[in-house]
């Protein structure tokens, strides 16, 4: 394919370098410096894709940010991304890129049936059609929407690119370096502040790069140019390119989105594809310019039809025509700069402008190049289907409301202006109240909320000499207030052609007997008609009718469409602009990648991973592990071919008739130390704590202030004023929060200190009718005999020559101790234990069988504690202090946790003593009753008894002290499982507890 | 994000913090005498003030003090911030 529109010379462009890249299968050339949609223009390609509802034909309408129309699946390293904007999308070797929205192809496309069906799209479609009958929803309506509309497709792969988060301070923050963001950066540098300048595009410069001014003794470029490379070189100041701030948040946050790599073939190695920056700036400066709005007429969507700012940017950076017969359809001065410059490249524009009489020093040039202008008249409708091929245009009344005879002329794009709106996303993001300004028909920024100002063109100023010296004087003045110098800048002579007012004039009446669709939002197919529907049919509140229409809820989010959109709302609603309102303005400005979003945080990195210090020893031991909170356990030690079920009743059998040893470093450790301590304790737990002890352990509970259950565990008193606090793994942080509350908030007056200690100590549970001889090994000083080391006892000594403390606690409900060192000695104690231990039989047990031998015991933890039950409800409400207040107790007494028929934990067995018992299952009293069938309880946890053999679960059931004998059903809809059990024990092994104190 | 003044650490972003609620609410002594209500109130019922309210939050990645801090809960505005011990005022 040959290039056969692009200009011979001009442009920003790399001619020297050629770059080859694919659409829609097809290879073409571009130049270096190219967007895919300058390049497909150059090539002569104007169809790219169809549109969301009624799949018309889509060109391309703009050449950045705003696009409604060429978004493509984009093609890159062997990866693929979706509804990237072709006008945004530099041109790298070998990009590839697809139509999106295009079933079965661009040319033909299946979907564009509903152009033809398209009275029967109205506004809501979404929520009038597909709506009946329901069965038709999930196999022939979605799947037919999805494949029919939908936008790109995402990847199903892992994302193998890298995307990066950092943190930013400046003093100022400027957002966009046309005129404004230059001349304000620069006063500001020049003051010493530091100053971070933000560009969306590739190239800096804004406007100054297709308008012609002098600014000093340079082009406008050329200026811009030198203050870049200027500004480049202050150690105070930060320049980025391919830099959106799309995002104003709380206290001076914004985000911007860096792209480094997206412009080329590949991501250089150890490069982020993009990268998120947080920046806090304590002054705002928002110079992120104005885009020009079209004007609204008949078939206005079909390609061809383009904003003039767009045609002339094609022509003056890209050096591309976007057509041969251009009409420049206007009504205001910019749509005559556009017209030059087609003169300018041997191409004769005609301009229809909607003004009568209008003069300027633009218009007289205009006039003096013989560009053919016609005053007082509008394009009526477009004409052509896959592109524009001629138009309807016609004269308009003073009063615009009547149109003259109807002609056709013939042409093949329609460059469209309809005046400027300022981009002022960020200023309302930041909480500014903006306002409605009468002479450009716009919204912009009023009373600032945070520290935030907006220059030129997106404050409404458009010319370029005021935009200048405003943004000079508040670069100086904000920065200023934060370095003390002032180092004022001689203000440069500027030349710019001056222009006149505009028309207010935005959509073109019907002609009689006509009823062309007048598109508002491109990309979302909303049409005038729609908008008058939703308003016949009763909505008022602009939201209201965004929302029914969708007008504005596209991935350009109304850029191009919202003020028109107003502008009808409030000519059929009879009011002004203003009292309509806009909608509410929301990050991201631009769509931005979930990747970026995400940052490093992904896959491992998505939350930290803490391994106990044994951790390479289970490695290497074929631990299964499980995910406990951020800490990874073993879940069981494969041996061979078992599974999880077999492993894990191998290890709890073993603990039951010889020995095990489980890693429970993660387990939360406190410190407590201070006067105090034993106080807080007794405040904390709701049994008595004053009187443990030195060398003593003991088991508590604490609980909210709602009398809810927050945690359990073993609290040992190691010396006078210091204790040993053990929470449950999943609590230790908040357990830790609580206690500082209560010392810092509620009680400072307690003398209490406290610190988490669980990455401190390595923890071994050694469980089992042999344990002791296996602790007699490992600590033959120590008398560990029943009397010399009693149930719940503490002492200290040392493992081979490391500090160790040992605990005489048990939670498999088995003769067990807990023996903690210094977590630098985790992995020495682990091996002495297995190797002194191998004589008495002794195995690793993870979790699974962990979980086993504390439900057969009836050992709560935190399926039960889940934050819904009480003491009573545990049957732990023997440790509940009678005497003593502490936390939550005054709840304890009200109505619901004193009922006769309470909930209450139980032991359930299937009667057929074979089926395994989904947890979460509910209990009923009669499987066939109708739905809803009443519940009475819920099971909290199953497992395979390894005592008795047989399925045994505990579960939380209505008047559980009651029902102890009683037949029931656990029903699983999820499992479709209906089991008859029986309630018996919780404690359903060794209920007298009589082995842990053997 | 909001932006902080721990009174022992500085300037921090909100996401070394966790908030904790009403500062203003006292807990009722220990060991004394409550109605129903009146405890109620405490353990359950809180104004969710539109406007100027003192609140704690902790710096748990930071200093792990809990602190006050008067904040405008339409807002985010950030008015004053105080150590545990300070009286708000
Ligand atoms: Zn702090």
């Amino acid at each position: 394919m040959t290039q056969s529109f692009r200009i011979e010379n001009g442009g920003l462009i790399n001619r020297d370098k050629k770059i080859s890249f694919k659409f829609n299968g097809k290879n073409f050339f571009g130049y270096e410096g190219d967007t895919l949609a300058s390049a497909l223009i150059a090539n002569g390609v104007h169809l790219i894709g169809r549109s969301f509802k009624y799949h018309r034909p889509r060109g391309f309408f703009g050449a950045g940010v705003d696009e409604p129309y060429a978004i493509v699946q984009l093609y890159r390293n062997g990866e693929t991304e979706p509804n990237i904007k072709a006008t945004e999308q530099e041109l790298f070797q070998g990009l590839e890129a697809k139509s999106i929205n295009c079933w079965p192809s661009v040319n033909f496309d299946v979907g564009a049936i509903n152009n033809l069906l398209k009275m029967f799209l109205p506004a809501g479609f979404y929520y009038k059609t597909f709506m009946w009958p329901k069965s038709f929803w999930y196999k022939i309506y979605e799947p037919f929407i999805r494949k029919a509309a939908g936008l790109g497709t995402a990847s199903i792969k892992h994302d193998k690119e890298r995307y990066e988060h950092k943190y930013e301070y400046c003093d100022l923050l400027i957002t966009g370096s046309g005129p404004s963001g230059l001349a304000s950066a620069y006063s500001a540098a020049k003051n010493g502040a530091k100053v971070i300048l933000a560009e969306d595009k590739s190239r800096f410069g804004g406007t100054l790069l297709t308008s012609e001014v002098n600014i000093g003794n340079q082009s406008g470029k050329d200026w811009a140019d030198s203050i870049i490379s200027e500004l480049k070189e202050m150690p105070n100041v930060t320049v980025k390119n391919r830099s959106q701030v799309f995002g104003y948040y709380d206290h001076n946050m914004l985000v911007m989105s860096e792209r480094i790599s997206d412009h080329l073939p590949k991501t250089k190695k150890f490069h982020p594809k993009q990268r998120l920056w947080y920046i806090r700036a304590k002054e705002v400066l928002i110079s992120s310019g104005s885009i020009e709005r079209p004007i609204v007429f008949g078939n206005n969507d079909t390609p061809g039809v383009m904003l003039s700012s767009a045609a002339k940017e094609y022509m003056k950076v890209y050096g591309v025509l976007v057509g041969r017969k251009p009409l420049v359809f206007t009504n205001n001065d910019s749509g005559y700069e556009t017209a030059i410059e087609f003169k300018k490249n041997g191409i004769d524009p005609i301009i229809l402008d909607t003004r009568k009489e209008p003069q300027s020093e633009i218009i007289e040039e205009a006039k003096s190049m013989n560009i053919d202008i016609k005053n007082s008249y509008v394009v009526v409708a477009a004409k052509g289907y896959k592109k524009v091929k001629s138009a309807d245009i016609a004269k308009i009344s003073d009063d615009k409301e009547e149109l003259g005879l109807i002609e056709n002329i013939d042409c093949d794009c329609i460059c469209v202006s309809g005046f400027w709106t300022p981009t002022i996303h960020l200023a309302s993001q930041s909480g500014n109240k903006t306002k409605f300004n009468e002479d450009i028909d716009a919204f912009v920024p009023g009373i600032s909320k945070q520290n935030e100002k907006t220059l030129g063109a997106a404050n409404g100023i458009y010319t370029l000499e005021e935009t200048l010296i405003d943004s000079f004087e508040k670069g100086n003045l904000l920065s200023k207030k934060i370095t003390n110098n002032d180092n004022k800048i001689s203000f440069p002579n500027v030349v710019e052609k001056k222009s006149t007012v505009h028309d207010k004039f935005w959509c073109v009446p019907l002609p009689k007997g006509k009823n062309y669709k007048r598109f508002l939002d491109f990309q979302n197919d909303v049409a005038v008609s729609d908008i008058e529907i939703a308003l016949k049919e009763g909505y008022r509140s602009i939201e209201h009718v965004k929302r029914y229409t969708t007008l504005g809820m596209a991935t350009d989010q109304g850029k191009t469409s919202n003020l028109n959109g107003l502008q009808l709302v409030s000519k059929i609603e009879n009011k002004v602009v203003p009292s309509v309102g806009h909608t509410t303005f929301r990050p991201p400005y631009s769509p931005i990648s979930i990747g970026a979003i995400v940052g490093r945080e992904v896959g491992k990195h998505s939350k930290p991973t803490r391994k106990s210090p044994m951790h390479s020893w289970h490695e290497k031991n074929n631990a299964v592990f499980v995910d406990a909170g951020v800490w990874l356990r073993p879940r069981y030690y494969k041996r061979g071919n078992e599974n999880l079920f077999e492993a894990s009743k191998r290890e709890a059998k073993n603990v039951r008739k010889n020995v095990g040893v489980c890693d429970v470093t993660t387990l939360g450790k406190i410190d407590i130390k201070g006067p105090d301590a034993a106080e807080l304790l007794n405040r904390v737990y709701t049994n008595a704590w004053l009187k443990l002890p030195v060398g003593k352990a003991r088991y508590g509970v604490m609980l909210r202030e709602d009398g809810i259950v927050m945690d359990d565990g073993t609290t040992t008193r190691i010396s006078e004023n210091h204790y040993h606090m053990t929470t449950t793994t999943a609590q230790a942080a908040n357990v830790l929060s609580h206690l500082e509350y209560y010392l810092q908030i509620v009680w400072p007056e307690l003398n209490v200190n406290v610190v988490s200690t669980t990455e401190q100590w390595a923890g071994a549970a050694i469980a089992g009718p042999k344990s002791r001889d296996v602790l007699k090994k490992l600590f033959p000083l120590v008398d560990v005999s029943n009397e010399g080391l009693p149930f719940m006892g503490y002492v200290e000594s040392e493992l081979f020559g490391a500090k160790a403390r040992i605990f005489r606690i048990s939670f498999s409900g088995e003769l067990a101790y807990e023996v903690n060192v210094e977590s630098d000695n985790g992995n020495f104690m682990w091996e002495k234990i297995l190797e002194v231990g191998e004589e008495f039989e002794i195995q690793p047990y993870g979790t699974e069988a962990l979980s086993t031998l504390r439900i057969e015991m009836g050992h709560v933890a935190g399926s039960e504690l889940d934050g819904r039950t009480i003491p009573y409800d545990n049957s732990l409400e023997g440790l509940v202090s009678k005497k003593k207040d502490f936390i939550g107790k005054r709840s304890l007494s009200r109505k619901a946790f004193i009922a006769e028929d309470r909930q209450k934990i139980v032991g359930v067995v299937p009667l057929d003593k074979k089926t395994s018992i989904p947890e979460g299952s509910h209990l009923v009293e009669d499987s066939r009753a109708p739905m809803p069938n009443p519940k009475i309880g819920y099971i909290s946890a199953s497992c395979w008894s390894v005592e008795y053999d047989n399925p045994f679960s505990l579960a939380i059931l209505k008047d559980g002290k009651n029902m102890i004998g009683k037949k029931l059903y656990v029903m699983s809809p999820l499992k479709n499982k209906v089991i008859p059990v029986e309630v018996v024990s919780s404690h359903y092994v060794d209920p007298k507890g009589e082995r842990v104190r053997s | 994000m909001l932006h902080i003044k721990c009174p022992h650490c500085g300037m921090r972003s909100q996401n070394e913090f966790s908030y904790g609620g009403d500062a203003t609410v006292k807990r009722p002594e220990l060991g004394k005498e409550i109605s129903d209500q009146d405890w109620n109130n405490f353990v359950y019922n809180r104004k969710s003030l539109r406007g100027k309210h003192w609140e704690l939050w902790q710096h748990l990645s930071g200093c792990r003090q809990w602190i006050k801090i008067q904040r405008d809960t339409a807002t985010h505005e950030i008015f004053k911030t105080l150590k545990a011990n300070e009286e708000i005022s």
